[in-house]
């Protein structure tokens, strides 16, 4: 089967599988602790430490596994929350319809009328930091992108026969939401999950390089931007090794969110590679 | 008054309308989310005396609602309130630091849409050939790369090993224009490289939609020049799309923007913005969202309108 796989994929397939073991497995795979300080500062790439120290002396290589862990997990997190929201409002207000589509819809808009960062910035200016307030944060207003995907979606599907018969045959509006719409409408959301997970990594890596995503002493791909920011200016490249990874990982997983994207549409006869 | 006025007119109304109700939705997402202001700003070992005092102080005891009037009412009047960490008034800091960003982002917008747009051009003509799948390609990984990246990957290799720029883009009153248009160069270069590839991407298609359309391959078998037909009849279609990328990209700068200015320590509103996230200053928060949002909402407007003068199927509403 590996066969049909184009090589392109397949390397995004090998790539987001190594980062999913690297996050699962971070405890067994780091060679130090993620905040043990083992020599001083920056020092460069050795046999000992592979990717050299960081800002404070601690090893940069496994503060990277231990941040994919973290990173992986918030993106994930965030990207479940945005589905699992946005899915579910998105078909009820093409189901139901009326006003509460009408005003689903409408506070949609306006949530998309002011830029994701900045509002998420507005939000967190007075909510704690914590993971879970970051993690709701950036469910919440992604959900919108979702909500709208998926409540195009269901609108064709709910003209179907198939729908039409269900109902004529008495089921709930939530019998038709889970029943017949869910199922059909799964391959242009598996589609999507890729590339809004792609934007969790890169909104999350972008709040804590601001200093307002996962607080320090954790480790996270943003934030070790952050705290290895001022040795560029000297030459010291350790910010660039966690920007590399967070690039490394969103391409991998775009390569893969392609390949499917491609497969679904030329499944229905579509266009597609 | 004409057709085109009045929808022109309509959508300028709409667009107040929605300016009006992001205010509200700023307003609440700092004011009546459960987070308590004051708690924030004194932290969790405050004492109760100081935190009713900074309560009153903040006016958080009246209701929400003449909170928000004498805010909304301060806005019109350019009054944008004064800032807890500094009690300066965020009018008077705001005013050069939008100027500053404003700067950045118009050299970044001037170099980055004449590119995009030849570029796209470049793979139309090109389609499926080489120069097509490299700049799909290359789009395909900067969409995926975090600003950061560019821009320190730009710090590490031009301003520390080249030493052709500075690093670190501080800009002062008595600055000349080429000194800060070389002070710019780098985050201006990040934030063209951020939004050059969406604006490519979209270009292509905008172009590959007229020139595949049955129209322009008429005017092709009747026998009309390759200019010609570009002139005629591709051109004046693909405007309103090329447009409408255009503003769509530049209302997503005014977003990055944000980033790049931490990177690039510049003093702009993006950097003012987050460092005020920070101290959790709610009032310098609500006046710098504000301010994005209407940038970003005045962006989409122009393209809508854009939309409406270029495409007269538009002016006839079904």
């Amino acid at each position: 089967m590996f066969a049909r796989i184009p090589p392109s994929a397949l390397l995004g397939l090998v790539l987001t599988a190594l980062f999913l073991i690297t996050a699962v497995f971070a405890p067994l795979l780091a060679p130090y602790g993620k905040t043990e300080i083992v020599g001083a500062v920056w020092e460069p790439m050795t046999s000992e430490h592979w990717l050299g120290t960081d800002n404070l002396g601690r090893d940069l290589l496994s503060r990277m596994i231990y941040g994919a862990r973290t990173t992986i997990f918030i993106a994930t997190m965030a990207t479940v929350l945005s589905f699992t929201l946005g899915s579910i409002l998105g078909f009820t207000a093409a189901v139901v319809g009326g006003w509460i589509d009408q005003l689903l819809s409408r506070f949609v808009d306006l949530l998309m009328s002011i830029p994701t960062l900045i509002f998420a910035l507005v939000v967190l200016s007075v909510l704690p930091s914590t993971v879970l307030t970051l993690v709701v944060v950036m469910g919440v207003l992604d959900a919108t992108r979702v909500y709208r995907l998926s409540r195009a979606v269901a609108v064709d599907i709910n003209v179907m026969d198939y729908v039409e018969a269900a109902r004529l045959r008495g089921e709930g509006q939530i019998w038709v939401i889970f029943r017949e719409i869910l199922p059909n409408a799964l391959s242009p959301l598996v589609a999507e999950l890729g590339l809004r997970f792609i934007f969790m990594v890169l909104f999350v890596s972008a709040l804590s390089f601001l200093g307002l995503g996962i607080q320090p002493p954790e480790a996270d791909w943003g934030g070790m931007v952050k705290e290895n920011k001022d040795g560029i200016v000297f030459g010291i490249p350790a910010a660039l090794i966690p920007a590399a990874a967070i690039a490394a990982l969103a391409i991998s997983v775009n390569l893969v969110a392609d390949w499917i994207l491609n497969r679904t549409t030329s499944l229905k006869g579509g266009r597609g590679a | 008054m004409g057709m085109v006025t009045r929808l022109v007119a309509q959508r300028l109304a709409l667009g107040l309308l929605l300016l009006f109700a992001v205010s509200i939705l700023i307003f609440a997402g700092t004011q009546i989310l459960p987070g308590d202001v004051a708690q924030s700003i004194l932290g969790q070992s405050a004492t109760p005396e100081a935190l009713a005092n900074l309560r009153k102080e903040m006016g958080l005891n009246e209701p929400a609602l003449s909170r928000y009037l004498d805010w909304l009412g301060g806005l019109l009047t350019g009054d944008l309130g004064t800032s807890l960490s500094s009690g300066a008034s965020i009018s008077e800091q705001i005013a050069s630091r939008l100027a500053n960003t404003l700067f950045l982002a118009s050299v970044a917008a001037i170099v980055s849409v004449p590119l995009a747009i030849m570029l796209g051009l470049i793979a139309v003509r090109y389609r499926n050939r080489w120069p097509d799948k490299m700049i799909s390609g290359i789009t395909l990984a900067s969409i995926s790369l975090p600003e950061f990246f560019i821009g320190y990957l730009l710090i590490f290799f031009v301003a520390v090993k080249l030493a052709w720029f500075p690093s670190i883009a501080t800009v002062y009153e008595s600055m000349s224009f080429w000194e800060r248009l070389s002070t710019v160069a780098l985050p201006a270069a990040t934030l063209t490289l951020v939004v050059l590839a969406h604006m490519m991407r979209m270009t292509r298609a905008a172009i590959l939609n007229v020139m595949q359309s049955a129209y322009v391959e008429t005017a092709e078998l009747k026998g009309l020049t390759a200019f010609d037909v570009i002139r005629k009849h591709a051109f004046p279609n693909a405007i309103a799309p090329i447009v409408n990328v255009v503003m769509l990209n530049l209302a997503f700068l005014v977003v990055g923007v944000v980033v790049v200015e931490v990177i690039f320590v510049y003093p702009g509103m993006g950097q003012y913005l987050v460092d005020h996230v920070a101290k959790r200053d709610v009032p310098v928060v609500q006046a710098c969202g504000l301010i994005f949002a209407a940038f970003y909402i005045g962006l989409n407007l122009v393209a809508d309108i854009v939309a409406i003068l270029t495409n007269p199927r538009l002016r006839h509403p079904k």
